[in-house]
């Protein structure tokens, strides 16, 4: 086992490396660099100063080359200074991080929480009237556009009901649970409608699978009752193909839902990209991309190890 | 039959659906079982013999399964309309019930534990400690003393015939009164079926357990019971003691079945035939690695040297159990395994030969594999998997109607329709597909053809035609096969030469009349001992 995790870091950092390559070639091939964004900043600003600030930053070398600087820095925990926020480029990441954890933890949590009995729920009696108002509202919530949703539950509950504010993370001064949480509950609620559906229908699927095997003919056989046969026998086999979507939904925890996050006016890691990229600022781009490609690489190695767990015919070595 | 049966169903009908689409898989049947008696229920696939098992117990696929009508009394009480808490009470506990596949029919993340002590816990609130002890005597009473040990190992961690008898514990853990075997042998070798049925017959014996036996195949039915009850399009056609039925059958479905057997003898073949294939020091060997640098630290021996020769017209049967190794030799020969070793195939040695050099070559040797299910690609006609040869070695003609037609009278050849070419494979029995996987090959004109269990998927009336025909394709054709078996019944059959193959080795080689008639290794006497009698080894030389 420790072994299979060795063997697995060493892996995950030589994508990381080629990854941290591939982002920066990307990203050379940008239109424009920051030093066009000075020009049109500020007009007085020569051809002769443009050309002394690109040698200053080191923009006038082969990309290659300027890869390697970064790169020699970032190992030494140099990850240089995010142009957009004025300040080192862990000091502007942390804050949307945790933004994000907490939007997009929520988020997951509540809709396995409401999808995965949901889609079990269908799946016992599936083409019931039970299976099909199930399947209704899962597929309302996967087809409706998370922005219109966004701009509705504004409406509704901000505008007209006047009960939870529009957008942003606090108030002024509002350090308190709720003051924090009240923030939370529309954005939530937009992300959680939008994701729930694809989570019941997974597990539907997988548990009719599950429900049409051998083994669970065997179970009745035995004299099983409904919960043992369900609960017991196929809820476990059902499980390890959903893991394996759950896996995929935790790099998405870190990189952000974009639209939501703007409509709401939310500081996250969606925004934050949008922006940094928006803006040529190189480092924090950068890093916040590998950052999240480093946990989209520690979600599928979690869901490897959920895999041995709830499988004990795989063994890792 | 005394007064009031274990077992009594009178009446009985099962239909799928309702309306237009309502199929009736079973019409009317009436049967009964007495006290510590065995019946055999016997039928071809489809017949509904497994519906009517899975009746009793109500474990069919309700509500779009349905009884129009019928009764099923157990000791006198109605089951049909009983509340799911009384069946729940008897399933698992009076009447218990095997399957025919036991890997599947496990579930496989529960240990071998848990799933036999569920039942004593469902039915007899058994504590841990107390399930765990009976657990250990079942296993025993089983024969899977060393399983004890293996209490915690998984379904998949046994062999087929193991997990067979895993099957058998958990249904007797109650000690039923009515167990229900549906074709609990067919997925396994004859070896490890003469076991399974030995154990079985020795288990009725000892618990007293009256035996509902589901099969196909009458010669388990001639072996195991004393009544049978013969089913045929959902209705029992015939019925009566078995020696009876076998003496004087009077239902012509019976007559049927009964010289469905696959018998005769192959065609006489020349023996200065030219030779087809020929191999000699044949090794199969498949590396096993280890380690990050996934280096190679040994080999497993699936074939092991092994030297053959094979003229034309001349089947060259190829017996032993599963995980002998007869498999990977017909791949080998065909080049569709790495192997060492010399491999001439008319007169050349391919051995070594190149991708494009195999090529042509290719067209003249062919496979025709076990599962007529999985080998068949379901989104591809008919037309279309035979065509596919064709086309790779531009053969058949160069318009699509000459390709249709050359189809056609492939078709034809192996007994189908040559208009079924436009159907897929999932309108065709099992039988039918494997024509159609003959008639894939067959258009190609091959001279050889490695036949790996073409029949072992099949009901016994089934591979008797597919014997048949075989046979005539070989006449016409002059074709050389590699016929690969773990039935020496089949073998019997075909072959002209036969290779007894034990752990990637031959235990015995030589003409089949002198094989069948004088079998020189004990190990090849068990393999006919339990085809042929289906009698189990007592001597050792056949594993669990």
């Amino acid at each position: 086992m420790s072994r299979f995790l060795l063997h697995r870091l060493l892996q995950s950092l030589v994508v990381l490396f080629l990854m941290s390559f591939v982002i920066y070639w990307l990203m050379g091939l940008m239109p424009g660099d920051p030093i066009d964004l000075m020009i049109s900043a500020d007009p007085k600003i020569t051809s002769e100063d443009a050309a002394r600030l690109r040698a200053l930053y080191g923009l006038d070398k082969p990309i290659t080359e300027r890869y390697l600087n970064w790169l020699g820095a970032a190992v030494g925990g140099d990850f240089g200074f995010s142009r957009l926020y004025a300040k080192p480029v862990p000091e502007a990441l942390l804050p949307a991080l945790a933004n994000t954890v907490r939007l997009l933890g929520i988020t997951l949590f509540l809709s396995l929480l409401i999808g995965l009995p949901a889609g079990m729920a269908a799946a016992i009696r599936p083409y019931s009237k039970t299976d099909y108002t199930i399947n209704l509202l899962a597929f309302a919530g996967i087809s409706l556009p998370a922005f219109w949703l966004a701009l509705l539950l504004i409406i509704v509950f901000s505008v007209f009901l006047g009960v939870l504010p529009a957008g942003g993370v606090a108030a002024l001064g509002g350090d308190g649970f709720w003051d924090q949480a009240k923030y939370l509950v529309l954005p939530v609620a937009n992300l959680t409608i939008a994701s729930v559906g694809g989570h019941t229908r997974y597990m539907r699927a997988a548990m009719i699978e599950a429900l049409r095997q051998d083994y669970i003919r065997t179970a009745r056989a035995k004299g099983a009752g409904p919960a043992r046969v369900v609960l017991g026998h196929a809820l476990r086999n059902a499980l390890i193909p959903v893991v394996t979507i759950v896996s995929l939904d935790f790099g998405f925890l870190f990189s952000g839902a974009l639209i939501t996050e703007t409509v709401f006016a939310y500081p996250g890691m969606g925004k934050l990209i949008f922006d940094a990229i928006m803006g040529n600022d190189y480092n924090l781009a950068l890093v916040a991309l590998l950052f999240v490609t480093l946990l989209i690489l520690i979600g599928n190695l979690l869901a490897d190890l959920a895999y041995a767990w709830l499988d004990p015919r795989i063994s890792y070595r | 039959m005394s007064a009031t049966p274990l077992l009594e169903i009178d009446g009985l009908s099962v239909s799928f659906g309702a309306g237009g689409r309502e199929v009736k898989a079973v019409r009317g049947a009436s049967l009964g079982i007495d006290k510590g008696e065995t019946v055999a229920l016997v039928g071809e696939s489809g017949s509904g013999k497994s519906v009517t098992a899975l009746s009793v117990l109500q474990l069919l696929p309700y509500p779009s399964a349905w009884h129009p009508q019928g009764s099923i009394r157990f000791a006198g009480e109605e089951l049909m309309g009983a509340g799911e808490a009384r069946l729940r009470d008897l399933r698992g506990d009076r009447i218990a019930m095997i399957f025919q596949e036991p890997l599947t029919s496990l579930n496989p993340l529960h240990s071998v534990e848990r799933q036999i002590s569920e039942v004593l816990l469902v039915h007899k609130l058994m504590g841990r400690e107390k399930a765990r002890r009976r657990t250990i005597e079942l296993l025993h009473l089983v024969g899977l003393a060393e399983a004890t040990e293996r209490l915690h190992a998984l379904p998949y961690e046994f062999s087929g015939g193991q997990q067979q008898r895993i099957m058998i514990a958990m249904a007797l853990a109650n000690e039923p009164d009515l167990l229900i075997a549906d074709e609990p042998t067919t997925a396994v070798d004859v070896t490890i079926q003469a076991q399974l049925l030995k154990l079985l017959k020795d288990l009725q014996a000892e618990l007293g357990m009256a035996l509902l036996l589901i099969t196909h195949d009458l010669g388990i039915v001639r072996r195991m019971s004393e009544r049978v009850y013969v089913m045929n399009a959902g209705r029992i056609v015939e019925q009566g003691k078995v020696a009876d039925i076998f003496a004087t059958p009077r239902h012509p479905h019976t007559r049927r079945l009964l010289a469905a057997e696959p018998s005769g003898r192959p065609e006489p073949a020349s023996r200065d035939a030219p030779e087809v294939m020929a191999a000699s020091q044949l090794k199969v060997w498949f590396p096993v690695k280890k380690g990050i640098l996934r280096r190679t630290v040994d080999h497993i021996k699936a074939v092991d040297g092994i030297t053959l020769q094979l003229r034309r017209g001349h089947t060259l049967g190829v017996v032993g159990e599963s995980g002998s190794g007869k498999s990977s030799l017909g791949r080998g020969l065909l080049r569709l395994e790495r192997s060492q070793g010399a491999i001439v195939f008319n007169g050349r040695d391919i051995q070594g030969a190149g991708f494009k050099e195999l090529r042509p070559l290719r067209k003249k040797m062919q496979m025709v594999f076990q599962d007529p299910f999985g080998s068949l690609s379901p989104r591809l006609s008919v037309g279309q998997i035979v065509e596919e040869g064709l086309l790779v070695h531009g053969l058949g003609g160069d318009s699509y109607q000459e390709r249709r037609a050359t189809i056609g009278r492939a078709l034809e050849e192996v007994g189908l329709e040559p208009d079924m070419q436009s159907r897929y494979p999932h309108e065709f029995s099992g039988g039918q597909r494997q024509r159609v996987s003959i008639a894939r090959a067959l258009v190609l004109k091959p001279d050889f053809i490695v036949l790996d269990e073409p029949t072992s998927a099949l009901d016994m009336s089934i591979q008797a035609q597919i014997v048949e025909l075989l046979r005539e394709l070989q006449r016409r054709h002059d074709l050389a096969y590699l016929f690969i078996s773990h039935d020496l019944k089949v073998v019997r059959a075909l072959a002209h030469e036969v290779l007894v193959m034990r752990g990637g080795l031959v235990v015995e080689q030589g003409p089949a009349d002198e094989i069948f008639t004088c079998p020189k290794d004990p190990y090849t006497r068990a393999l006919m001992d339990a085809a042929f009698e289906m009698k189990a080894d007592e001597t050792g030389v056949v594993s669990l």
